[in-house]
């Protein structure tokens, strides 16, 4: 089955994004197909490269890249939400004349389109957020 | 066909549950996770309802690892309420024609 999953909040807000995770994994390992995964709003800090938590605490971000390069998976950072929180690929910081892009390995920045089409062509969309 | 609701809040913080609970047809199902695996407890204020839900026919579940997380033992789940882990999350949602995420 192919699933589309929508993520809201960020890794420091509040458990969704872990939950999206561990949900995201499980379905890759009973055999499931990923469609897409489109982080918006505070999702978008699931894809920044500049994020170091402590060594003992989880990286979700890494976490996500390594399971992105592992399953090929095609992870989505909203342009808009991205723009508001400083997530930026070299496009779009050399546009908006910033310093080094930040997004992290695995993670394209695109558009809300890409949601909707995920929802179409997905048998299920589930969304995890606050 | 059928639903799969899922909640994440407690039902003692944020009135999710009620509103999936009000509009849940008998063949529906309602997976707590995350804070809202509190609501599966036995004897609070929202067992009631839950217990008259099931008796209409919506199946219950709760997330195993979300329970373990907050310290709950399983003994302490309503008979109505089946544990599942991430795995049977995702079964839950192929199961299910849709799935609706109460935010």
């Amino acid at each position: 089955m192919k699933f589309t999953i929508q993520i809201n909040t960020g890794p420091y807000t509040h458990q969704a994004s872990d939950t999206a995770y561990q949900f995201t994994r499980a379905a890759l390992e009973a055999g499931h197909e990923i469609y897409r995964i489109f982080f918006y709003h505070d999702g978008v800090n699931n894809g920044t490269s500049y994020s170091v938590p402590p060594q003992d605490d989880r990286n979700l971000q890494q976490l996500w890249s390594d399971l992105a390069e592992q399953h090929s998976l095609d992870m989505i950072v909203c342009v808009a939400a991205a723009q508001r929180r400083g997530i930026m690929d070299e496009g779009e910081s050399a546009k908006h004349g910033k310093g080094s892009p930040n997004i992290a390995p695995g993670f394209q920045i695109s558009g809300l389109g890409q949601l909707i089409e995920g929802g179409v062509q997905s048998d299920r969309l589930l969304v995890f957020g606050d | 066909m059928s639903t799969l609701h899922t909640v994440n809040k407690s039902a003692f913080e944020r009135n999710s549950l009620e509103s999936c609970l009000s509009v849940c047809k008998a063949n529906a199902s309602v997976l707590l996770i995350e804070d809202a695996v509190v609501s599966a407890l036995q004897n609070t204020t929202i067992s009631e309802q839950i217990s008259a839900a099931a008796n209409t026919g919506v199946k219950f579940f709760a997330l195993s690892e979300d329970l373990r997380a907050r310290g709950l033992s399983d003994r302490r789940v309503m008979d109505e309420v089946t544990l599942v882990d991430y795995a049977g999350f995702v079964k839950l949602t192929t199961e299910n024609d849709r799935v609706q995420n109460w935010l």
